[in-house]
Order: C-alpha cells, then structure tokens, then sequence
C-alpha cells in the first residue's frame, strides 16, 4: 500500500469515525450515565488518567436507569407509539395521493415527461422549512383556507386544523410526496405496455388489468417510495414543531425539547438510542428489499 | 398517448396544484401590505424593505452563506475521495465499516446526527460556532456526494482508466486527466447538493449553532414558531426565486449542450 493510497481510504475514513461513530459511541456512553448538576451535566465523565481504576469505576456506575425511567413515564411511550402510527398513516396517505400522480405522469405523452418529473423534483430544491411553514399561513385561523370555505359559505365558524395532528399529516404529506412519486413513477414507466394489451386481449377489463397487471408490477416502488416516506418521518421534528399542537407527540421533538429545554442530557440520549433502535428495523428491511431487487434486476 | 384519460389529466392537476399552491399563495401574500395574513390589504414591497433593514437577517444570512461554500466543498472533496475508494479501491480493511458509515447518516434522524455531534464537540471542548456548523454539515452532505459521484463512477468504462495507466500515465494523472473530467457533472451536481442541504439544514444547526452564528434557518425557525410573520413570507419568496432561477437556468444549458452535441454529431455525421 503506497502512501498516497493510504491518503486517499485514510482521510474520509478517519473523518467518519470521528465525526460520525465517536459521537455516536459518546451518545451510547452518556444514555447509561447519570444526570448530575455540573458542566457536562451528567456523570460518570470517563476519567483515563486513572488508568484501570477509572475503567473500572466508569463502568460500574453505568445503568440502565435512564431507559427504565422511559418506561415507568408514559410521555415517551406514548410519543414512540404516535411516531410509529402518524409514521404509518402518512406514508399510507402519501401512497394514496402519490400513486396517481406517478400513474399519470407514466401515462403522459412522451413529451411532457422529463418536465413533469422537473416539476416533481424542483420542490426538493426549495427549502424544507419554508415549505412546510407555507402551510401556517394556509391553515390558520384566519388563514387562506379558512377565509375561502367562509367567503363560499361552506362553513360559518373557522376550522381549527392549524396545531393539531390534521396538519401534521398534511405538512408530511406535502414534503414527503416527490419522495412517493419517483419510485413509483420509475417502475410504471418500466413498465410494458403490452402486457396490458394482452390482459385486455384475454377478457380484462381495464380496471381488472389494473389490479392484476400494473399493480402488482409496481410493487418495487410502492414498497421504495413507502420506506422512503416512513423512515424519515419517525423522527421528523420541523412539521411536528410548527403545525401540529402542544398534544402532538412525536420523538424527534421530545427529544430535541429534553435536550434543549429540560437540559437532561442521559434521558435525552437514552430518547435518541431507543429512537435509533426504531428505525433500524425499516431501515435493513428496506437495505434488503432494495438488494433483492437489485438481484432480480441482474 | 394510449390510456392518457380524463383520470390521468385530473389525478396531474390536481397532484401538481397540490405541490404548488402553497408556494404560489406565500408568494402572493409576501406582496400583501396589511401585516394580517389573510386580508389583502393592497400590492406593497414593504416587507422586502423591512426585511433588508433588519440587520439580524443579513447577519444570519451571511453566516448560512459562508457555512454553506465552505463545508459542500471540503464535502465535495472528501465525498468523492469515499467515492472513489469504495468503488475503485479494491478490497481493503475496513471497507465495509467505511460504506456503512457513509450510508448511516443519509437515513438517521437528524436530531440523532445532531444531538451526537454536539455531545462530541462538548466532550473535546470545541466552542460552538461557526467551525463547528461547517464539520457537522461536511459530515452530513459528504455523504450525499458520495452517493451521487459513485453513481457515476459505477458506469462508466474502467478501461478507459487502464488505457491511461497503459499509456504511462501515473495513478494521480490518469485520475486528472481521464476519471475527474468524466466524472466532473456528478462531482459539480454533488457540490450543489451538499450547497442546498447546508443552506436549509436546521436540525443540525440548532444543535451545534452559537449564540454569535445563529444561521438563516434557525432564524427563520424561531420567528415563525409562533406564527406568521409578512417579513418570512418576503424571504421565502426571495429563496424561492433565487432556487427556480438556478434550476431554470441549470435544465437550459442542459438543454443547450445536448442539442449542441446532437448537431456536432450530424455535422461530424455528415462531412
């Protein structure tokens, strides 16, 4: 191995783990520590001037006290549980407004295609934040909604939909669709349409052909674009912290609330591990399924 | 054209105003003189003026920029460099911890990214700052130019690379002179990537931002946690425009050299 190959795998390398496994590692450490009043706020501080002695002592004092509070307060529970169900829905949601948009680009004149995907992706390039906070303005109160369904009589009091779970599911929804729409899209337009042709050949009704071709040769992207909706949503923190409400409970603002607010340190990364370990399981589902297509492709 | 229905042509419409409205309506409202929200209360450039007159913005502003050119490219750098060793390096110890901790944090919560980081920076005693916004975003984007440039590196021709080293170029020279200028698109697009996502990055931010380099998102954030506010919706209109300039004018020269090398070719074609 030559030095300017050792450069070359060495400085990436050497800059992940220390920016990226040893804070993770320091994360682990800190969510079996001890909350304490001082700067850091928590101990045991791993001490190496003591050498053997201060293992020793460091690891005696970890516990698993930090997780066993999670359990018996029933704010965290509850908060995993409402990720993983508003999680669930929105990407369920996602799926039912994006499969059509992504049927009918697929079904588009030739020409128009590459706009309409353009048209998909630009928003990716748009600021997160602003697009979520462009509901704010919509779902008010007094916002643009709201004066529309009174000034068409449609209702006389205003709807509350800003700061509660409605809006959250609008909010992730909006932001999240471009990240349905593509997968789909790229399967459907993989798609022969022939094979339709045939179906409806053999006494198919369109619609029939639907369920029984197309559908089930989209599956490789409804099965991407859903992992790819619900996996960031779990710890979505910008929607649930603008349009949902003081009853909106997601993790990812919990734990940014216990660390920012609270100061609890331990408990606030005892949040993330537990969060991680969430979000693990779709993630290598996921890393599995998008291999196995992989396989199926060759 | 088969199967384009009157379901396809509604399912687009109304898909796309979905995806749109929001943004039209913010930037219509961003030119509403009344400070309420939903009241039209005349065509005024108000806020804009009230917007440049607010010295904590430009500040913030200022911060986001200089944190976004310097961290995409040391991203830049330090992606492609992952890029090329996990696709071109062989086999080396350590390789498949080095893919996996260039996968992790594109599908991390970003509050764990961020709540490790600054746990990290704490513990080594770095001042939060502008310095530590720049090493958390690096990390973060890194890993989406690495993703972009070894997209690219996976198709195209290894010959071409060993043609070069047959040819008596060494190592660094034939990665100059024949893999970087091929790879050069994905490399420059993996820039803009990593440029986006630090100037909208906010849950990194927060956590690693100082009280001196407080970045637009974060000010942003914080003006419109409680509620609307007219001088917000001036902003977004701004960067909305500045981001539909850069892909407008981006898909246009994309357009123009691909004509240009069509016509180069039935030119070449034909003489």
């Amino acid at each position: 191995m030559n030095y300017r190959r050792l450069m070359l795998i060495g400085v990436p390398y050497l800059w992940l783990l220390g920016l990226f496994l040893v804070p993770f590692i320091i994360v682990l450490k800190i969510s079996l520590s001890d909350i304490a009043l001082s700067i850091p706020p928590y101990a045991p501080t791993l001490d190496l001037s003591e050498g053997w002695a201060g293992l020793k002592d460091f690891f005696s004092k970890l516990d698993f006290d930090n997780f066993l509070f999670l359990k018996t307060d029933p704010l965290y529970w509850k908060a995993y549980v409402s990720s993983l169900q508003i999680a669930i829905f929105s990407t369920a949601i996602t799926l039912l407004v994006g499969y059509p948009i992504a049927y009918g680009m697929a079904r588009a004149p030739e020409e128009w295609r590459a706009t309409l995907m353009m048209l998909v992706i630009l928003p990716f390039w748009t600021s997160f934040l602003i697009r979520v906070y462009s509901w704010m303005g919509i779902l008010g109160k007094e916002g643009f909604l709201n004066a529309t369904l009174m000034w068409l009589g449609i209702v006389d009091e205003p709807l509350t939909i800003l700061n509660t779970n409605t809006a959250v599911y609008i909010g992730i929804v909006y932001t999240y669709l471009p990240f349905m729409i593509l997968p789909i899209y790229a399967a459907l337009d993989k798609l022969d349409i022939s094979l339709l042709e045939a179906a409806e050949d053999l006494g198919c009704t369109r619609t029939s052909a639907f369920w029984l071709v197309t559908l089930p040769l989209s599956r490789p992207g409804i099965v991407a674009g859903s992992f790819l909706v619900f996996i960031p949503v779990i710890g979505e923190f910008v929607i649930p912290s603008l349009l949902g409400g003081s009853n909106t409970l997601m993790i990812g603002k919990i734990l940014f609330e216990e660390f920012s607010s609270n100061r609890d340190w331990p408990v606030a990364s005892a949040v993330a591990v537990l969060l991680l370990l969430i979000v693990v399981v779709p993630i290598v589902l996921f890393q599995r399924s998008q291999e196995r297509q992989a396989e199926a492709q060759k | 054209m088969r199967r384009f229905s009157w379901f396809n042509a509604t399912s687009l419409t109304l898909g796309f105003a979905f995806l749109y409205l929001p943004m039209l309506i913010l930037v219509i409202y961003s030119f509403n003189g009344g400070r309420n929200v939903a009241i039209w209360a005349g065509f005024s450039t108000k806020w804009y003026g009230e917007l440049f007159r607010d010295q904590a913005f430009l500040d913030a502003a200022w911060v986001t920029l200089r944190v976004g050119l310097m961290s995409s490219t040391l991203a830049t750098i330090l992606g492609t460099m992952a890029a090329y060793v996990i696709v071109r390096g062989g086999r080396f110890k350590g390789r498949t911890v080095m893919s996996g901790m260039l996968y992790a944090p594109i599908v991390m919560p970003e509050v764990i990214t961020g709540l490790s980081l600054l746990l990290l920076f704490i513990a080594i005693g770095l001042d939060r700052g502008l310095v530590t916004i720049v090493l958390a975003h690096t990390t973060f984007t890194m890993c989406f130019v690495s993703v972009v440039v070894s997209s690219r590196l996976v198709t195209f021709d290894q010959s071409l690379e060993e043609a070069a080293l047959d040819l008596g170029c060494t190592p660094w020279d034939a990665f100059k002179s024949v893999t970087l200028p091929i790879i050069a698109p994905a490399v420059v697009s993996g820039w803009l990537l990593a440029f986006t996502l630090s100037l909208d990055d906010l849950v990194l931010a927060s956590f690693v931002s100082g009280p001196s380099s407080t970045t637009l998102p974060i000010k942003i954030f914080s003006a419109v946690r409680l509620g609307v506010s007219p001088k917000i919706n001036a902003l977004s209109t701004m960067m909305i425009a500045i981001v539909a300039f850069g892909v407008i004018t981006a898909s246009l020269i994309n357009k123009r050299s691909v004509t240009k090398r069509l016509k180069d070719e039935q030119e070449a074609a034909a003489s």
